[in-house]
C-alpha cells in the first residue's frame, strides 16, 4: 500500500489490519507516553486546498502522536489563493522532500491526480476530494461501528448501516459504501429520489425513500450533513420539509433498536438533518468519532509510511 | 508551371486499380496506361487514394488563441490528417460574428495555401444566444459563409433557434447545432452513468443531448428549414433523427473520430485528457454510433478538433478546459473503428468523410468523384501500415490528443490540394 485514494484500493484484510492497528494506536495513545517515535525524520505535508477543521487537526494530531514533521499548507494566505496550479504545488512539495502528502481538495479525483502524474514521489492520502471520496471517515466510521455494534468480530458481518441524507453531494457516504459492504455490513441509503446518485441501483446497497420504515432495523444510523446550497438548487422543497422526511427526531430515535448507534461526521446543522437532543442524547457517539479517527489515521499513516523507513 | 505528378497502380475507393495524372490542379487522366513523360511519379501499390478529406468541425483558435493554434498551424494539421478543406469553427476571440472575423479567416487560410478553410459564422451574436448576428453579411462577404454555429453553445431558446432556421434560408444556409439543454448540464464534467456517479464527477445526462435534438428536428421541419446536429453522442439521438429522416426532414449529423472509440470509463484516471464537450460516453453508445454511421443515418465524420494548451490540461479535471485534437488521426480511428470492422468499406469512407460533408457544407470544389477534369483533391492512405500516436510529433500547435502512444492502422502518405502535394510521403511539405 503505498497511497490511500480509494477504499476501492484496499482488500478485505487490508481494511481489517487498519482497524486493528488503530486499536493498538489508540492504547498507545492511552498510555503515559502518547507520543509514539515511528515516524521520526519523516516530514508530512498537510495540503488541505478546501477549508477543513476537524480532518486536518485530526491528521495533524496523528502525524504528531508518530513523531513526524507536519507542515500546514492551507488554502488561505498560500499559493493556492493566488492561484497555483495542482501542479506547481506538488512539484514544490517534491523540492522540499515530502515523505507523505494529505491533501484535501474540492476538485474529485485531486489525490488521483497528485499520486498518478509522476509530478511528485511520496504517498499521497486522501483526506476528502470533492464529491467523490473520504476515506479515512469511513475507515474511522467502521472502526467506531465495529467498537459499539460487532460483539468482537473482526467484521462487520450481519450489521445494518443507513446513511441518510445527501448521498448524492456525499464523499463520506461513497467511501462508507465501499467498505461497510467489503466489511460484510448491509448499508440502506435513506434519500429522496433527487438526491440519490444515477445509477445507485448498482452499488452493493439497498435503497429506501421512507426512513421511518427502516430505522428499527439498524444497528447504526449515519446522518450527513445537508449543505444550504442544495435547496436553492431544487433538491427538495425547504428546510422543515427535508427534516420532517429525512432529519433525525426524538421522535423517530425512540423507534431505533436497543444498543444501535446515531453518527454523524460533522459539522452537524443542529434542527435541519439532526435535532439537539438527538445529537447530545446517549445513542449519539458523534464525539467519540472524532477521538477515534485520530487513532485510525495513525494506523494509516503507521502503514504506508512507517515499512520504508529506509 | 507547377509539376505533374502520376499516382502509378493507386487503389480507388471502389477497389478498382488505376494510374492518375494530376496536372494544373486537376485530374488530367485516369487510365491502365497513363504517359509518365515528364512528371513526377509515386507508387502507391498498397494504397488507397481517396477525394479530399472535408472537415465540417474544426478549432482553429485564430483570432484570439493563437497560443493553441493558428490558421496556419491548423491547416498543417490538416494537411498531415489528409483533408484538403476544414471548417473554422466560430467561437474565436473576437466571436466570428461579422463579416470582417470570418473574412480574416478566410484570408489566413488563403494564405496558408494548404487546404480550404470555410469560416463557420456565429447563428447568435458573441455565441450568446439572444440576438441574431448579421448571417446575411457574413453569407455575402468574400467568405461566403453558408454554415452558421453557436457551437460551444448551444442555440438554447427555442424561439431565437426557430429565427435562426428560417433566415438562413434566403442564402441556402445551415444552421449547425450544439445540442446541450444548459440547465441539465450547469457544471456538467462528463456522461452522466455509472462511472461519473463513482467518481463524484457532475453528471451530463444523454437526454441533455437528445432533448435539443427533438425539439430542433420538430423545428426544422416547421420552418422546412436545412438542420445540422454537430457530434451527436448518444444512441437515443440517433434514434431521434433516424426517425426525423424517415418523416422526410431535412436534417443532417456528424460524429467526432473519438465518440467512435472512447467511453466514459476512461475518465476514471481523473486524466482530463479525455473531458470533452459534449462527453464520451458508453460502450453501447460507441455501438450504435458505429452503426448508424454505416448506415447513413449519421451522415458523416467531424473532428471537433480541439486544441488546448498543456497547463489546461495538467491540472484537476473539473478546473479544465473541453477539447481534443482530431485532425491528425481521425482517418486512421475511422480505419480502426469502421473499415477494420468491416462496418464500412472505402467508399463508405469517402462518401463520409468527403463527399458527404462537402454536400453539406455546400464546398462545391471539394468532395468530386476522382474523374478527369475535377480538382485534383486527394487522399492517399496505406491501410496496411500502422503507427504510434506521439503527442510530441504533431503538427498541431497543441499537444492534448487522447490517442498518445496507441498503435493505430493506416498510414497518411499523401494530401494533393487543387493538385499542390500538402503531404508528401507523411510530410508536410509547406
Amino acid at each position: 500500500m503505498r497511497h490511500l485514494l480509494s477504499i476501492s484500493d484496499l482488500s478485505k484484510d487490508e481494511a481489517v489490519l487498519i482497524l486493528d492497528t488503530a486499536i493498538e494506536m489508540a492504547r498507545a495513545s492511552d498510555g503515559p507516553m502518547k507520543k509514539l517515535p515511528t515516524l521520526r525524520g519523516r516530514t508530512i505535508v498537510n495540503l488541505f486546498a478546501e477549508d477543513s477543521t476537524r480532518t486536518r487537526i485530526s491528521f495533524e494530531a496523528a502525524a504528531k502522536r508518530l513523531s513526524a514533521d507536519v507542515i500546514n499548507f492551507g488554502a488561505k494566505g498560500s499559493s493556492l489563493s493566488k492561484g497555483e496550479s495542482l501542479k506547481d504545488t506538488a512539484l514544490t512539495l517534491q523540492a522540499m522532500g515530502a515523505d507523505a502528502v494529505i491533501i484535501r481538495h474540492s476538485a474529485s479525483g485531486a489525490p488521483v491526480r497528485l499520486a498518478e502524474s509522476q509530478w511528485m514521489t511520496g504517498s499521497v492520502i486522501n483526506a476528502g476530494d470533492g464529491t467523490h471520496e473520504h476515506p479515512s471517515q469511513a475507515l474511522l466510521d467502521a472502526f467506531t461501528i465495529r467498537k459499539h455494534c460487532s460483539r468482537g468480530g473482526a467484521d462487520l458481518t450481519g450489521l445494518r448501516v443507513g446513511i441518510v441524507g445527501d448521498i448524492l453531494h456525499s464523499r463520506v457516504a461513497r467511501s462508507n459504501v465501499l467498505l461497510l459492504s467489503l466489511l460484510g455490513a448491509r448499508v440502506t441509503l435513506i434519500a429522496p429520489p433527487t438526491l440519490q446518485p444515477f445509477g445507485v441501483e448498482n452499488w452493493p446497497v439497498e435503497l429506501s425513500y421512507d426512513f421511518d420504515s427502516v430505522i428499527s432495523d439498524l444497528d447504526a444510523v449515519m446522518m450527513l450533513r445537508v449543505q444550504q446550497e442544495r435547496m436553492s438548487d431544487l433538491f427538495f422543497p425547504n428546510a422543515r420539509e427535508y427534516s420532517r422526511y429525512f432529519g433525525l427526531n426524538k421522535d423517530r430515535m425512540n423507534m431505533m433498536k436497543r444498543d444501535s448507534i446515531v453518527m454523524h461526521p460533522g459539522p452537524m446543522n443542529r434542527g435541519l438533518e439532526i435535532t439537539a437532543d438527538v445529537a447530545d442524547s446517549a445513542r449519539s457517539v458523534i464525539v467519540e468519532q472524532v477521538s477515534n479517527g485520530v487513532s485510525v489515521r495513525m494506523a494509516i499513516l503507521y502503514l504506508l509510511l512507517a515499512g520504508d523507513n529506509s | 508551371m507547377s509539376i505533374s505528378y502520376i499516382l502509378k497502380n493507386a487503389t480507388l475507393p471502389d477497389g478498382v486499380q488505376k494510374n492518375i495524372k494530376i496536372s494544373n490542379g486537376i485530374i488530367a487522366q485516369i487510365g491502365s496506361s497513363v504517359s509518365e513523360d515528364g512528371c513526377d511519379v509515386i507508387d502507391l501499390s498498397h494504397s488507397i487514394v481517396l477525394p479530399g478529406l472535408v472537415d465540417l468541425h474544426t478549432h482553429l483558435r485564430e483570432p484570439g488563441r493563437e497560443d493553441s493554434e493558428t490558421v496556419l498551424s491548423g491547416s498543417r494539421a490538416a494537411a498531415k490528417g489528409g483533408f484538403t478543406a476544414i471548417s473554422a469553427m466560430a467561437n474565436t476571440s473576437p466571436v466570428a460574428d461579422t463579416a470582417g472575423v470570418v473574412e480574416q479567416v478566410f484570408r489566413l487560410g488563403q494564405e496558408a495555401g494548404l487546404c480550404d478553410v470555410f469560416p463557420i459564422g456565429a447563428v447568435t451574436q458573441g455565441l450568446e444566444g439572444e440576438k441574431l448576428s448579421e448571417m446575411g453579411a457574413m453569407a455575402n462577404s468574400i467568405a461566403a459563409v453558408r454554415v452558421f454555429s453557436d457551437d460551444g453553445h448551444c442555440v438554447s431558446d427555442a424561439l431565437v433557434m426557430r429565427r435562426a432556421l428560417e433566415y438562413v434560408k434566403q442564402f441556402g444556409g445551415l444552421i449547425a447545432q450544439h445540442a446541450q439543454e444548459p440547465r441539465l448540464t450547469v457544471g456538467s464534467q462528463m456522461n452522466e452513468g455509472i462511472v461519473s456517479s463513482k467518481l463524484g464527477l457532475k453528471g451530463w445526462p444523454a437526454i441533455a443531448e437528445e432533448a435539443i435534438i427533438a425539439r430542433d428536428v420538430l423545428l426544422a421541419d416547421h420552418v422546412s428549414s436545412r438542420l445540422h446536429i454537430c457530434h451527436v453522442t448518444t444512441a437515443g439521438g440517433v434514434e431521434i433523427i433516424r426517425w426525423a429522416k424517415a418523416r422526410g426532414i431535412d436534417v443532417t449529423a456528424e460524429v467526432t473520430p473519438h465518440h467512435l472509440l472512447l467511453t466514459d470509463e476512461l475518465a476514471s484516471s481523473y486524466d482530463p485528457i479525455y473531458k470533452v464537450n459534449p462527453p464520451l460516453r458508453t460502450e453501447s453508445d460507441v455501438m450504435a454510433l458505429r452503426v448508424a454511421l454505416a448506415e447513413g443515418i449519421i451522415d458523416i465524420v467531424a473532428t471537433d478538433h480541439a486544441p488546448h494548451p498543456a497547463e489546461t490540461k495538467e491540472c484537476e479535471w473539473q478546473e479544465a478546459s473541453f477539447g481534443m485534437l482530431g485532425l491528425e488521426t481521425a482517418l486512421s480511428i475511422v480505419q480502426k473503428t469502421m473499415v477494420d470492422t468491416g462496418l464500412l468499406n472505402w467508399a463508405g469512407v469517402a462518401n463520409r468523410l468527403s463527399i458527404a460533408p462537402a454536400r453539406i457544407g455546400k464546398y462545391s470544389e471539394h468532395g468530386q468523384s476522382l474523374e478527369v477534369g475535377n480538382f485534383a483533391n486527394l487522399t492517399v492512405i496505406n491501410p496496411t501500415q500502422s503507427w504510434r500516436v506521439d503527442r510530441d510529433l504533431v503538427a498541431s500547435r497543441s499537444r492534448n490528443t487522447p490517442f498518445h502512444g496507441m498503435e493505430l492502422p493506416g498510414v497518411v502518405t499523401h494530401t494533393f490540394f487543387k493538385g499542390i502535394p500538402t503531404l508528401l510521403d507523411s510530410k508536410v511539405s509547406l
